[in-house]
This record gives structure tokens, C-alpha cells and sequence, in this order.
């Protein structure tokens, strides 16, 4: 056991940093991701690591991973958090692709994976449903094979960015009278522009429009969209939901986002004093970076076993639990920092551009949107209530 | 030992309680604050015609001769329905300095039209720079012949869109963060001099920053004693935060409720989500939270006319724990809806807004602990055996 980074290590954080330096689009540049940014900003990112082969690092070689170690991944994100880029979005890289080259045909991996890697197609998922979110399995949503096509009726909702997704993947029945409600569900791929798919926003607490309702009325999909097997999907489906939770811990965003907050208190003063030196408050930034470290060793472990053949197992639910709360205090501390600045609400407000006097700090402006947005981490990607039940089944044994 | 509110409290709670109902329900909350305007002066109008704006002040100042606990009434109910017209600026803060220190003209000329519902205020006190602290104050009143002509920035001004008039805290003397050299001014909003930047704040009210050049006042603008106020101005923020409990209190009682009643509709796995026991004992923290802060509110509304020591501890303890359970209570609500919590289409998200936001108002937890350690951080005697 050791900690030292090897000097092949050391010299890879030099390559990648100085790439992201070179490369990074100087108008992304202190953007930081957010929902309301164009297709086109979020995409930029993604394209130019397409280019360079590092889309989708964590992907096998054959099919345009990097084959970098657990270490140089670990590396990876560290630098990109360091510069704040807008970073690939999880559907396509996280989610779908996997699933497509695993358990996909030669076809669909030919067709799909040059756009997920390119950064070209832009995907949404299609899992939950009004009446099924944390019990997915009891979705209702159908797909009837009609000749060489599926006809698919029902309604997802909470898609994530589906208002600019060209490509979408649906969890859809296909059995009705399947033995269990898992059993019977396919796994289907859909071009978005196929007649009847509707997509309504849905506005959320911050004011932002993130998620949507997807309607589906008889919409007609080639049944080379099946993948894999028929009545299978809940199989791949719960292959996907691991991958998305391994990368739900997001430790290096974390740790960039307590370098921020600590500027921030640095900045804001109490008492004629820095807010950092104020007792109270640096110990709860203490507590913050103490508990983000035991997330990160938790995570650098797990990771090191994956490396060594195990996939990501039910361990990944503590990343996720931990990981999200981190996420949570972060912003939660960040809108105490900035007291009543975190007051004013500028989403649709002339702010940007205006000659007039500012209001408050612009670190302030996205604090409380932020801090709201942020409590969606511990409902989705399988709820913290899930993910602890998870645990008390597969690890307690209860 | 009596806790019962007086018939009279109980009349206004029902009425306030019934127009609350008919006229504020969370629909038509929503389309006044996305309004052009974000407030109804016809349903201030209506506040008036129930007493509510009357009730506080004694029988002498024109009022119905109520105090703190009809505030407190009134503020609970205002919390339910997540009311956004300013009766804490206006009645509890401008009302506030006004009976504690106004003087005889001070309350013909400004009472009289604040009971009536013709004059609206707001409470211009906190600065960019000044976080919690009501002494760290840039603003400046330099006297010049009879009156003061002051200059500063005042931040996040409550209210002050709707506002005829503010009541401005400002230093005649000192340096910043003196704790003399504080003076409180009324100052009329279109006073030559005032810029304003209006603006909606992130739980569906709306504020100002105010930016003060040169602005005079005469010499009757000055409330109270030059130089002096920081106790007064202590008084009526202690008084307008036992207020903002009163309406956290309202505000987190309706959380858990909604949240309740989730939990028995909404199926999963084949039973109502309130079947699994780990939900149950969140929303039973929940309700216990929303208890203790009930019991907290009462204590330190019964209490804002003792000693000031006693007054400060007790509102200190007050938001403090007002501050620990309606981020709780917000938070779970949220996460026991599941999605349905993070859509602004339902109103729970909207309460939790409001729960988040009402911590960082006169204070948050820190600044209360660390002034109720203050005053109780004595060392004391070990008992003679
Ligand atoms: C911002 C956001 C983005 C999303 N993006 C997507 C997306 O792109 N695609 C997609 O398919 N879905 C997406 N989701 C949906 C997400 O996966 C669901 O919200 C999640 O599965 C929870 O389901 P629900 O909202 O129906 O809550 P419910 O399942 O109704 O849960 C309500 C509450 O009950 C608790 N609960 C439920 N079952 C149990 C149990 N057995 N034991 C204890 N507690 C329980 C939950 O933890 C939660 O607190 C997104 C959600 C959000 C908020
Ligand atoms: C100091 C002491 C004094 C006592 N005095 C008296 C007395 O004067 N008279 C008397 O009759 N008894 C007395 N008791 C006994 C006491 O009432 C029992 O210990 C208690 O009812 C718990 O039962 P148990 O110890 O069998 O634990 P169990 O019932 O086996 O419980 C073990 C754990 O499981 C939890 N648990 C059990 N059921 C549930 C559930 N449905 N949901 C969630 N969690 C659950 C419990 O909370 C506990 O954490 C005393 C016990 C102690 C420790």
C-alpha cells in the first residue's frame, strides 16, 4: 500500500493538464455547467476530447477507451475539476454506451457508439415513470411488436435535458403477463424525432428547466432498436444504474468546490474578520474536507478492486450516499457564506451586461438556486433511502 | 401559567385564517408574485379592514390594544399560506420604532396612516459588508443645520418596492461597528437622493438595494435619541425575529402536513411510501421539530418584554432552533415527495424556500448560538459541598 503517484504518473497530470489548458474554449472558461447553457456549450467539451480519443476513457480499448488506470482516471477528473469544464454529460458516455457495446449488436454498436464517442448525439434516458420511481420495475409504459417494429405507448418523465436530446432509451414492457414485474421489460432505443414522442418541460424548485415529461403515443422504432434480447432490459438496465451510480461521488468537483467555498469565506467578512476565521465556520468547512477525504479514500479502494476484476458492486451505494451529501453541505455552506446576498433571485433578470450597479458578489448570484437544485442528488440516480436499502439487503444480509 | 390565546387572538387567527383560505390560495400566491408588481395592496387593504394591521399597537396609538403574541398569530397564519405582503417590515419594525420611541408627531403623522393600510415601510438596515451585525454600519447621517444628510448602501432591502417610506439605521458618530453613534431615521423613499434597484428574491417576495447620496432629512426625521439607538434598533429586530419564527413555525407545520398526506397517496412497491418505517420516523422528527418550535416561538414571543439579557437569550435560543428545524423539516419534505418535491408546480418545494431562507433573516443559527453563548458563558462556582 502506498499513496506516491509514479513518475509516469506525475508526467501524465503534466500532458493532461497542459491539453486542458491548450484546449479548453476560452468562452467555457468560468462558465461551470449548468442547465440552462446551449446544446452547444454543453457539447464543446465533449467534441474536442472526441477528437483527442479521451471521450470515453473509461471504455474498453476496442471501442475508443483510453485504458488508463484507476489512478490516471483519478487524475483525470482531478484536472478537469481544476479548470471547471463542462464535462461530458453521463447518458450517452455513462449510460447507453455500455450497455450498447455490451450487450448490443455488431449494427447497433457501429451505428451508436461513433456518436456517443464524437460527441455528436446527444442522449436522454427513459426509465422513470409518474407511478414508477424508486419501484422502476412496475413501469407501465408498452412496447407491441407490430411486423418489423415496436410500437410504443406511455409516458417517462423526470428526462433529464430531453429537450435536446436527438437519441433517447426507453425501459418498456414487452410482457405483460411476465411471472414478475422485472421480467418483461426491454430495453429500447429511440430516435427522438420519431412521430409521438412529445417533450414537456418541467420547471423545477431553482426555476430551471432540467427535466420534462416524455409522452409516447404509438410511436413506431425499427426492431433493430431492441437492445439485446427481449424481455431482458431490466438485466441491462440494472448493469446501467451501477455504472451511473460509480460515477455519482464526483470527489474532485467537491474538492474544487471547497476550494471555492473557502475564497468565498475568505472574501465575506464577519465581525471585521474574514469569515474563514471565524470559528464556527472553518470548522465546518474542516468537517466538509474530513469527511470528502474519507469519501475519497472510500472511492480510490473501491476503484482499485474494480481494477482488479471486480465490477462495481453494492459498495457503490455508499459512494453515492456519501458523495451526494457532500454535495449537499457544499452548497448548503456556500449560501451561508454569503448571508443576504443569497436573497436575490436573477434567473431571466438583466443582470449580465448591466451598466447598473451590481447586486451583491457574483460568487452569491447561483448560491441559493444552487443549494435547491442540489437536494435532487438524494432522490435520483436510486433515492439514499434506496441505496441504504441496498445495502441492509445485499451487504447486512437483512 | 396560561397558554390560551385571548378570544380576541382567536377571532383574528379564524378570520385572518378563513380570507387566507379563500383569497391566498398557493395558485393564486404564485401568479401575484410572478406579477409585474409581486404584491396585492387590495389584499393589504383587506389586512387593514380585519385589524390585522391595528392589532399590535395599544388603544392610545389608535391600535386595538394587542402586542407580540397577535403578531405571532398573525405571523403563523401568514406562514401557512407563505404570504409575501410585508407585514413585518411595515407593522412589527416601522410599527416597532414608532411605539417604542416615536414621538407624538412621529406617531400622528406616521401610525395613524400605517393602522389605516395607506403606508407601507421597509427596514433598511442590513449592508453589503455588515453580515448579522446591526452595529458594523458604513452608512453615515452627518448632521448639517437642523437635519442629517446621509450616505451609504443598504442591502437586500425587504419589501422596499412596495414601500412609501423606510426606516434607514445609519451612524452619526464613531467608527464602524461602534456600538454608540447609532442613530434610526424615516426617510421617504422618493427623497431626492435615493436610487433604487428593485428586484424578486429567490422564495417570491421582492427587495431593493437602496443606495443613499446625499440625502437630507429634517431634524423630526430622526427617531429616538441621536447616537443612541442600538438598543432600541436590538429591541425591534428581536421583536421582528420572534415574528419570522412565528411564521417558520406556520410555514414548517404545513410541510410536515403535505408531507403526511404524500406519504399515504403515493405507492410504491405496492403500499403507500408511509409504510416504511425509515420515512415514518423522519416525518415523526419532523413533527416533533415543528413542536419545539411552536413552544420556542411562544417562549421567546412571552419574553421580548423582560430584561434585555432575558429577551436576548430567549430570542436567540428561539432562532436557533427555529433555524436547525425548518432546515430539516424543508429538506425531508422535499426528499420524502421524491421528485414531486423538486418541481415548482407543487408547493412544498415552495415552503421549503421559504424555511431555507428565513435562517439567514435577522440572524442565522451561528450568529444566534454565538450570541446566546455570549450571555450565558459565565464560569460558574462548583456547589459548597
Ligand atoms: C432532477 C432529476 C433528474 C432526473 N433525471 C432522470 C432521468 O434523466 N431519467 C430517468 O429515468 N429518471 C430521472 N429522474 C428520476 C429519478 O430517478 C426518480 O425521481 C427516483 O427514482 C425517485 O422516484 P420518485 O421521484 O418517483 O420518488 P418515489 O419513488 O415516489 O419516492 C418518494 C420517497 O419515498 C422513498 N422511498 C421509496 N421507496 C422506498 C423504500 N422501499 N424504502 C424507503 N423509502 C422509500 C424515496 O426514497 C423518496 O424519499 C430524475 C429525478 C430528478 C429529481
Ligand atoms: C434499564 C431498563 C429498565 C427497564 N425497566 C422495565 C420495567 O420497569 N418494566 C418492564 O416491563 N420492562 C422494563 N424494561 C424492558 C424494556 O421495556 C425492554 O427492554 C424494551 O421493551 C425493549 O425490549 P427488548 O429489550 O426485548 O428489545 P427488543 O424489543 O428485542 O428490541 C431490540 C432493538 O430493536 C428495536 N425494535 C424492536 N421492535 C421494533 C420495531 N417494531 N420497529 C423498529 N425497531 C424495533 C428496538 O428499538 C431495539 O433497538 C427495562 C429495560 C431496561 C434496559
Amino acid at each position: 500500500m502506498n499513496l506516491e503517484f509514479t513518475p509516469e504518473e506525475i508526467e501524465f497530470r503534466k500532458e493532461v493538464r497542459a491539453f486542458i489548458e491548450e484546449n479548453y474554449p476560452q468562452h467555457l472558461r468560468g462558465v461551470g455547467a449548468r442547465e440552462d447553457l446551449s446544446k452547444e456549450y454543453m457539447l464543446a467539451w465533449h467534441q474536442i476530447l472526441g477528437k483527442k480519443g479521451w471521450s470515453v476513457p473509461a471504455w474498453p480499448e476496442k471501442y475508443g477507451g483510453t485504458g488508463w488506470t484507476p489512478t490516471q482516471k483519478y487524475i483525470w477528473s482531478e484536472e478537469n475539476a481544476r479548470m471547471d469544464t463542462i464535462m461530458p454529460l453521463p447518458f450517452g458516455v455513462s449510460m447507453v454506451g455500455p450497455v450498447i457495446y455490451t450487450f448490443g449488436s455488431e449494427e447497433m454498436k457501429a451505428k451508436h457508439l461513433p456518436g456517443i464517442r464524437d460527441g455528436s448525439v446527444w442522449w436522454c434516458q427513459g426509465y422513470s415513470e409518474p407511478g414508477a420511481g424508486s419501484d422502476l420495475a412496475s413501469l407501465k409504459t408498452t412496447a407491441v411488436r407490430d411486423g418489423d417494429h415496436y410500437v410504443i405507448n406511455g409516458q417517462k418523465t423526470w428526462t433529464t435535458l430531453a429537450q435536446h436530446a436527438d437519441w433517447g432509451f426507453f425501459l418498456c414492457r414487452t410482457d405483460p403477463n411476465a411471472a414478475k414485474p422485472q421480467e418483461g421489460i426491454s430495453f429500447i432505443l429511440a430516435d427522438m424525432n420519431t412521430p409521438g414522442i412529445e417533450v414537456k418541460p418541467i420547471k423545477t424548485i431553482d426555476g430551471g428547466h432540467e427535466v420534462n415529461e416524455t409522452w409516447l403515443t404509438d410511436v413506431r422504432v425499427p426492431v433493430e432498436n431492441l437492445v439485446g434480447k427481449e424481455n431482458e432490459g431490466w438485466t441491462y438496465a440494472k448493469f446501467l444504474l451501477a455504472h451511473e451510480r460509480s460515477g455519482i461521488a464526483g470527489v474532485a468537483r467537491s474538492k474544487r468546490g471547497v476550494e471555492k467555498l473557502r475564497q468565498i469565506a475568505s472574501t465575506e467578512v464577519l465581525d471585521g474578520k474574514p469569515l474563514i476565521k471565524d470559528d464556527d465556520f472553518i470548522r465546518k468547512i474542516g468537517q466538509l474536507e474530513i469527511d470528502l477525504t474519507a469519501l475519497e479514500f472510500t472511492e480510490l479502494r473501491t476503484l482499485a478492486s474494480e481494477a482488479a476484476g471486480k465490477g462495481p458492486g453494492p459498495e457503490s451505494s455508499i459512494l453515492k450516499v456519501k458523495g451526494t451529501e457532500i454535495q449537499q453541505r457544499l452548497t448548503e455552506l456556500t449560501l451561508e457564506a454569503v448571508g443576504h446576498y443569497g436573497h436575490p433571485y436573477f434567473r431571466g433578470f438583466p443582470e449580465d451586461g448591466s451598466n447598473e450597479f451590481p447586486i451583491g458578489p457574483d460568487y452569491a448570484h447561483q448560491a441559493a438556486p444552487t443549494y435547491f437544485n442540489m437536494r435532487k442528488t438524494s432522490i435520483y440516480g436510486g433515492s439514499n433511502e434506496i441505496q441504504r436499502n441496498i445495502i441492509t439487503k445485499m451487504i447486512l444480509g437483512l | 401559567m396560561d397558554f390560551n390565546f385571548s378570544e380576541e387572538q382567536t377571532m383574528i387567527r379564524d378570520s385572518l385564517a378563513r380570507l387566507l383560505r379563500d383569497q391566498y390560495e398557493f395558485e393564486t400566491r404564485r401568479k401575484v408574485s410572478e406579477s409585474e408588481s409581486g404584491w396585492r395592496p387590495e389584499m393589504w387593504q383587506q389586512f387593514a379592514e380585519l385589524g390585522l394591521l391595528a392589532a399590535p399597537f395599544s388603544e392610545e396609538d389608535g391600535g386595538l390594544g394587542g402586542g407580540a403574541l397577535d403578531s405571532m398569530v398573525i405571523m403563523e397564519e401568514f406562514g401557512k399560506a407563505l404570504v409575501v405582503e410585508p407585514y413585518i417590515p411595515t407593522i412589527v419594525c416601522a410599527g416597532g420604532f414608532l411605539k417604542h420611541a416615536g414621538s407624538p408627531a412621529q406617531k400622528e403623522e406616521h401610525l395613524t396612516a400605517i393602522i389605516g393600510g395607506e403606508r407601507v415601510f421597509a427596514f433598511a438596515y442590513a449592508e453589503p459588508r455588515g453580515r448579522y451585525d446591526l452595529a458594523d454600519l458604513e452608512t453615515t447621517a452627518k448632521k448639517d443645520g437642523d437635519g442629517y444628510v446621509i450616505n451609504g448602501h443598504k442591502a437586500v432591502v425587504i419589501g422596499a418596492p412596495w414601500a412609501s417610506h423606510l426606516i434607514v439605521t445609519a451612524r452619526t458618530s464613531g467608527d464602524r461597528r461602534d456600538k454608540d453613534g447609532i442613530s434610526v431615521f424615516i426617510v421617504e423613499k422618493d427623497a431626492k437622493g435615493i436610487t433604487t434597484r428593485d428586484y424578486p428574491t429567490v422564495d417570491g417576495r421582492r427587495a431593493s438595494e437602496v443606495y443613499f447620496e446625499n440625502v437630507s432629512v429634517p431634524a423630526d426625521a430622526l427617531i429616538g435619541e441621536e447616537g443612541k439607538a442600538l438598543p432600541l434598533i436590538e429591541r425591534v429586530v428581536d421583536e421582528a425575529t420572534v415574528a419570522v419564527c412565528a411564521e417558520a413555525m406556520g410555514a414548517m407545520g404545513v410541510a410536515h402536513q403535505m408531507t403526511v398526506e404524500y406519504s399515504k397517496q403515493r405507492k410504491q412497491f405496492g403500499v403507500a411510501i408511509g409504510k416504511f418505517q425509515v420515512l415514518q420516523h423522519r416525518m415523526v422528527d419532523m413533527f416533533m421539530e415543528h413542536e419545539q418550535s411552536i413552544s420556542m416561538t411562544y417562549m421567546a414571543t412571552l419574553k421580548l418584554d423582560e430584561d434585555e439579557e432575558t429577551r436576548k437569550k430567549a430570542v436567540s435560543a428561539a432562532k436557533v432552533r427555529i433555524g436547525q428545524g425548518g432546515r430539516f423539516v424543508g429538506q425531508e419534505a422535499v426528499q420524502i415527495h421524491g421528485g414531486m418535491g423538486m418541481t415548482d408546480e407543487l408547493a412544498v418545494g415552495h415552503y421549503f424556500k421559504r424555511l431555507t431562507m428565513i435562517d439567514s433573516e435577522f440572524g442565522n443559527v451561528d450568529h444566534h448560538m454565538r450570541r446566546y453563548t455570549a450571555l450565558t458563558a459565565e464560569p460558574v462556582k462548583m456547589a459548597a459541598e
